[in-house]
């Protein structure tokens, strides 16, 4: 109570800094974990490592480049070391470095995954809204199966469907890839941020736009259905919630219509959740987008680890691993910094 | 209003009894319903290649000739027993160290819960399809890979519970009593957890069924001929536009699979916990 008092700002900075050294420390972890994958599960690393094609002089040239003949403790350390300078190893399948490939590849999936969760919020929340509006009635059945029902659909089969369906039988949408070749050459796009479509749009290139975003449409709604639904629920669960409160009540009593209860005062009470989901879903997208990229042939961070788990590339695999790790607790990090800035309360717990 | 949920509700439990009962039974009878049961691994039959669902076929034909409901039938015995499996394994393992670190507290618990923390910065698809990766591919390196990912979601759990009935009052007369660690924490603590777990648990097989359906179709799974879901759907791929009926089908069944293991799940937590307000848990 009187450490609340005593001056807003410092348990919120106390506060970021613990979770800054949590992450840090649970990154460093997940880099063990991803040392431990790449070289202790297999039976024999330098073998995975080199490739399954390597020759038996390839593969003791990786054992000796790799360290594994010395104690375990020293390969941690300089397996760190090189993570954290930017090598982290060379692809089998391409022979480029991994990290370089995975940065060519992240803008794409990334946009992927935002458009997605774009979708996913702006159908999710107000699907949750109006169940809750009308609880027990048709339109709360319909929103709970159809949540239940995007929850439990296998998300490639979706975007077989998908894909046969629209883009194959009826040609509305292209059925694969991220850009049609001809279109970006004629109208190439400038890079300003790194996203395609942002950029396209934010240099006035229209036509490129449009292109992008007809190729980004599919995929984005299959990767939509899953934040979409569970959004929906949670969202509908904590207004049912909020409605027993006290003051709702009194906003109830008051004679504000049903709209306006729900509406600003219930679902203040349920940003929080929702913002915690959001970096879980974040996550969960951002992996789930490799069974999406792998049916679209769009080509980002999906597509190259399937190429890579296809030719059991182990340090492409390995790669895709940390970099999604380290990107999901950066999410994590961000969204509990910003809950405790809406909520200073959370910085007190 | 309070009539009409409690109706919907007898409905969801009746559907969800009833559907799990039904792939346990497809699943256990497999051999006896399908009416070509060599086609689920090996037979080919050239003269049935890619037939359209038909009287003789129910679901077609795939390009091998084989009776697609047959594999789909077969398919039960695959994709929802690694579910149950890593689920059960999970459970276990994650039900240890989350009572553990929750009874024990201080340092044990700081260290298994920031091992937690470790295992569940990385979504767990992504884990499992690392570690499938670079085990071998089959239906046991599938089953090892996914229990690694899904324990600390268990632990986590277990952790939060026991350590909310730890400082409870029937503990500490357990203690007074001079009862054992062991006998507090199985008789006493374990039996206010197991209601949550369990509501997970049928959830979980679920979505452990779509991850483990996911791994199978980027071909980290069962191999060919295994009549696996997910398998079936990446073999359909190339015959999709053409011949709808051989992924069609098995997507179908994890979706009606899964759909029923949540739709469990909802309805036990219906029973047990009405005022549950879903906390965000990652699925996959």
């Amino acid at each position: 109570m009187k450490r609340a008092r005593s001056g807003r700002g410092r348990p919120m900075i106390r506060y970021a800094a613990r979770r800054s050294v949590l992450s840090a420390l649970v990154a460093f972890g997940v880099v063990v974990l991803t040392y431990l994958i790449a070289r202790v599960v297999p039976s024999d690393p330098a073998g995975v490592w080199a490739g399954p094609r390597a020759s038996a002089v390839e593969r003791a040239r990786v054992r000796a480049e790799l360290g594994l003949d010395r104690p375990v403790a020293e390969q941690i350390v300089s397996y760190l070391t090189g993570v954290s300078r930017g090598d982290w190893g060379l692809s089998v399948l391409t022979h480029r470095p991994v990290l370089t490939d995975l940065l060519t590849r992240l803008p794409n999936t990334l946009q992927l995954v935002l458009a997605g969760m774009v979708i996913g919020l702006a159908v999710g929340i107000p699907a949750g809204l109006f169940a809750a509006r009308w609880h027990g009635g048709t339109v709360d059945r319909l929103v709970r199966s159809g949540a239940l029902l995007s929850a439990a659909i296998p998300t490639f089969w979706l975007a077989l469907l998908l894909q046969t369906l629209i883009a194959s039988r009826l040609d509305l949408l292209p059925i694969a890839g991220s850009y049609d070749r001809a279109v970006m050459g004629a109208h190439p796009v400038t890079t300003v941020t790194g996203l395609p479509l942002l950029d396209a749009v934010l240099t006035g290139n229209g036509v490129a736009a449009t292109d992008l975003l007809d190729h980004l449409l599919l995929p984005a709604l299959v990767v939509a259905s899953y934040p979409a639904a569970v959004l929906a629920r949670m969202v509908r669960a904590s207004i049912l919630d909020a409605v027993g409160e006290p003051h709702i009540q009194m906003v109830r009593a008051l004679g504000f219509p049903e709209r306006v209860v729900l509406g600003r005062f219930a679902l203040r009470l349920a940003w929080n959740p929702v913002l915690q989901l959001t970096a879980l879903i974040f996550g969960y997208s951002l992996v789930n987008t490799f069974l999406v990229e792998a049916v679209f042939d769009y080509p980002g961070l999906g597509r190259y680890a399937a190429d890579a788990v296809q030719s059991l590339d182990v340090p492409a695999v390995v790669g895709v691993t940390l970099l999604v790790a380290l990107l999901y607790l950066a999410a994590n990090l961000a969204v509990d910094l910003a809950q405790a800035a809406l909520d200073p309360r959370v910085a007190l717990r | 209003m309070r009539a009409r949920g409690a109706r919907g509700g007898r409905t969801a439990l009746v559907l969800a009894l009833g559907g799990a009962g039904a792939i346990v039974l497809v699943a256990l009878l497999a051999p006896v319903l399908a009416p070509y049961p060599e086609d689920a691994t090996g037979a080919a039959e050239t003269a049935q290649l890619l037939r359209p669902p038909s009287a003789a076929h129910w679901f077609g034909t795939d390009e091998l000739g084989r009776d697609v409901f047959s594999r789909v039938l077969y398919g039960a015995r695959i994709g929802p027993v690694v579910a149950v499996a890593v689920v059960t394994v999970s459970l276990v393992v994650g039900t240890v160290i989350g009572v553990v670190a929750g009874y024990f507290g201080g340092w044990i618990d700081e260290l298994l819960m920031r091992l937690t923390d470790v295992f569940l910065a990385v979504p767990a698809l992504l884990l499992a399809l690392a570690l499938a990766t670079v085990l071998a591919p089959g239906p046991v390196g599938l089953t090892v890979a996914l229990t690694v990912t899904w324990w600390p979601w268990y632990a986590r759990l277990v952790r939060g519970e026991t350590a909310s009935v730890v400082g409870r009052p029937y503990i500490e007369a357990c203690r007074a009593l001079g009862l054992g660690h062991r006998r507090t924490l199985v008789r006493h603590v374990l039996p206010n957890a197991s209601t949550p777990l369990l509501v997970q648990a049928s959830t979980d097989v679920g979505g452990v069924l779509l991850v483990a359906s996911g791994l199978s179709f980027l071909g980290l799974g069962p191999q060919p001929p295994t009549p696996d879901w997910g398998l079936m759907v990446e073999q359909s791929q190339n015959y999709f536009t053409t011949h709808w009926w051989l992924g069609t089908f098995p997507g179908a069944a994890i979706m009606l699979v899964a759909g029923v293991c949540f739709l469990l799940g909802d309805v036990v937590r219906d029973r047990f916990d009405p005022r549950h307000v879903p906390r965000p848990t990652q699925r996959a």
